[in-house]
């Protein structure tokens, strides 16, 4: 925060480096407060909602949840396994002075007008803490949904892995039933610490109209370990995320997994950026894109500031129909030579040779197109959660994608 | 079984068959020999349907059905399969997942992988870093999990080293003799067109009828061992023009 508070007033108006530019003041303060004591009794819509983005309401196989309706705390697990703290953001701040070495520090509030609306609202959002050593069994999960008509939400999260621990994190960001012009910005700020690790899959399903803008900053020290895992397999309005991993710390290393499915009139712009700023840092950014008439921006960035690091970008598209676009702009950089840093990006329609070969088998042309995408989409991106794996599945089926 | 009559078929721009007529009858082995870029692959491709062949004009008649304009599933559907020679990678698809879907969704068609030396395969990307005879092995795997009544074999002997070579002639006489399909033992229920250019595949088979093709033609027909015979004495060149005489 060079300028204080004038500073952050000013970059309302700042646009964001990439994606259309969204009216803030069209937008209420969403303000749905429902509380949620015991998810299993969530109203049948809600719990389906939040299953559809991979948040299990009984909670099964999961250490711990805690849930955001519009711009409050609906639900936080009061029983956390041994190490493992999860509070909204508000709560933290209160409880420990420290944090606010953490607050706002992987993300600048100046960035741009939705980061500095997320500073100005004061917006909550949830803290996870993982402590030194712990590592956790079950995943924790989240989920952010939006439940009001016309209504923005604004979230500020903070995760804390600790020295040698580790965590996967499931969210979930979503907009209700009856929701579909919205606005969801989301702060997210991570830190893993030394050989500590953290894999944070997420699944967005939102509306037609809904306005989506992530803003996440990773910063990862001494041989720790990030996995970003992001998928979008629903029509949205606009969508546009870059999320920034910083490699501080010798041997550190990152991966973003992006998944995206771009149906008629979505306008989605993903990707990520990760800087490599120690030594024997390793990163590597995947995304496969399946173009269904809608707009896709596949974008990969790597920046190598010390030596000793490997690097790799692969942006592949499939383009299905003949509507739709699609661009891939992978970037490299370097400021020293010792570096091993690769990019490939593709562009086309799904081999016909292949299609007829599965079809060869009997195969129906559905089921052959749909059988290709799926190892595009899960099948050549190496480690992707199961839980991921069946939404996918699961999106295939539904999509028709043959005809 | 199968009846093609004088089919013309355009690959590429170019008209690759110019008059093609011949038939499999039920339970027949045939055997198409020709020097490269005679059509021979082209024929196959026409009859599997594929749309890298365009057929200009003539007719493919499967089980009396007209199949000249019908979707390769549909192909598949009535019964014909098809040992690619070099089939295309498809990257993320298992091998085990295509041969179960193959089988209509019979999870127990992968259990016979070990037969096949593909058992470490089911869960690679099909084709993806398969050498000559695992492409070979693998699509045997999935005709057999396709039980197909007719099969078109493009070079099975092609890339295969000696060691694999007997494994690969018995499962296409598995395959031929319906070994999987409650065929009565000792009969070939399964027709089948088979390209070959060395003949060592017809140790394992046996076959009944042979094809000669040349430059988009049938030039020459007869029985396989004889044609062979004279194709490893005397040539394409030779074995056609003095056998052209007897077709006439």
């Amino acid at each position: 925060m060079q300028n204080g508070e004038d500073g952050i007033r000013k970059a309302l108006e700042k646009k964001g480096a990439f994606g259309p530019d969204v009216d803030l003041d069209y937008y209420d303060e969403a303000g749905m407060k429902e509380s949620i004591p015991d998810l299993k009794k969530a109203d049948k819509d809600t719990r389906q909602i939040m299953e559809h983005v991979g948040v299990m309401a009984d909670e099964e196989g999961r250490a711990g949840t805690i849930m955001f309706i519009d711009n409050s705390m609906s639900h936080c697990s009061n029983k956390m396994p041994e190490g493992i703290e999860l509070l909204s953001t508000k709560e933290a701040l209160k409880k420990y002075d420290w944090l606010k070495d953490y607050y706002w520090k992987a993300v600048s509030p100046e960035k741009d007008k939705y980061t500095a609306k997320t500073y100005l609202d004061d917006a909550d959002g949830y803290f996870i803490h993982v402590k030194k050593g712990v590592k956790a069994t079950y995943p924790v999960q989240s989920c952010m949904l939006i439940g009001t008509k016309k209504g923005a939400q604004t979230l500020h999260n903070i995760i804390i892995a600790d020295e040698d621990s580790s965590l996967d994190i499931i969210t979930g960001c979503t907009t209700g039933n009856h929701v579909n012009d919205a606005l969801h910005i989301g702060v997210s700020e991570i830190y893993v610490k030394k050989n500590a690790s953290i894999v944070f899959s997420m699944i967005h399903n939102w509306g037609t109209k809904t306005k989506v803008r992530p803003r996440t900053g990773t910063i990862v020290e001494e041989g720790g370990h990030f996995v970003n895992n992001y998928v979008l397999l629903n029509p949205v309005g606009t969508l546009q995320s870059f999320p920034v991993c910083q490699l501080n710390g010798k041997g550190a290393s990152c991966k973003f997994n992006t998944v995206c499915m771009a149906d008629e009139g979505s306008n989605v712009d993903t990707g990520g950026s990760v800087i490599l700023n120690a030594p024997e840092t390793t990163a590597e950014i995947i995304s496969r894109n399946i173009v269904r008439e809608g707009n896709i921006i596949a974008r990969g960035s790597l920046m190598g500031n010390a030596p000793g690091i490997k690097a790799h970008l692969e942006c592949r598209s499939i383009m299905l129909g003949n509507k739709g676009s699609t661009q891939s702009i992978p970037e490299l950089g370097s400021t020293v030579s010792d570096v091993e840093m690769t990019h490939e990006a593709a562009v086309g329609k799904i081999a016909r040779d292949q299609i007829e070969y599965l079809m060869s088998r009997g195969l129906s042309e559905d089921d052959a197109v749909s059988m290709i995408v799926r190892g595009f989409l899960v099948g050549s991106i190496q480690g992707l959660p199961d839980h991921l794996k069946a939404e996918i599945d699961d999106a295939i089926e539904k999509a028709n994608l043959g005809s | 079984m199968l009846e093609i009559k004088d089919l013309h078929v355009e690959a590429g721009g170019r008209e690759i068959l110019k008059g093609i007529s011949l038939d499999v009858k039920e339970g027949e082995t045939c055997v198409l020999f020709g020097p490269n870029g005679s059509g021979k692959s082209t024929l196959l491709s026409a009859i599997m349907g594929y749309g890298t062949c365009r057929v200009t004009k003539g007719k493919i008649m499967f089980k009396g059905k007209d199949i000249t304009e019908m979707p390769v599933d549909e192909r598949a559907r009535l019964g014909i399969g098809m040992m690619m020679q070099r089939p295309p990678n498809v990257v993320g698809v298992k091998l085990g997942d295509l041969v179960k879907a193959t089988a209509g969704g019979d999870v127990k068609a992968v259990d016979n992988a070990s037969d096949f030396k593909m058992e470490s395969f089911l869960e690679r990307d099909i084709n993806v870093g398969f050498s000559g005879g695992e492409i070979k092995r693998s699509e045997l795997m999935q005709l057999t999990a396709q039980k197909p009544d007719f099969v078109l074999l493009d070079e099975p002997e092609s890339g295969v080293d000696l060691e694999n070579i007997d494994l690969i002639g018995k499962k296409v006489h598995d395959l031929l003799y319906a070994k999987n399909n409650n065929c009565p033992n000792g009969k070939r229920c399964v027709s089948s067109l088979v390209i070959t250019h060395t003949g060592q595949i017809l140790d394992y088979i046996g076959a009944d009828k042979a094809y000669v093709l040349r430059d988009g033609l049938i030039r020459c027909t007869g029985r396989p061992m004889d044609i062979l015979k004279d194709i490893k004495e005397r040539g394409y060149g030779e074995c056609i023009s003095c056998r052209m005489v007897k077709m006439e």
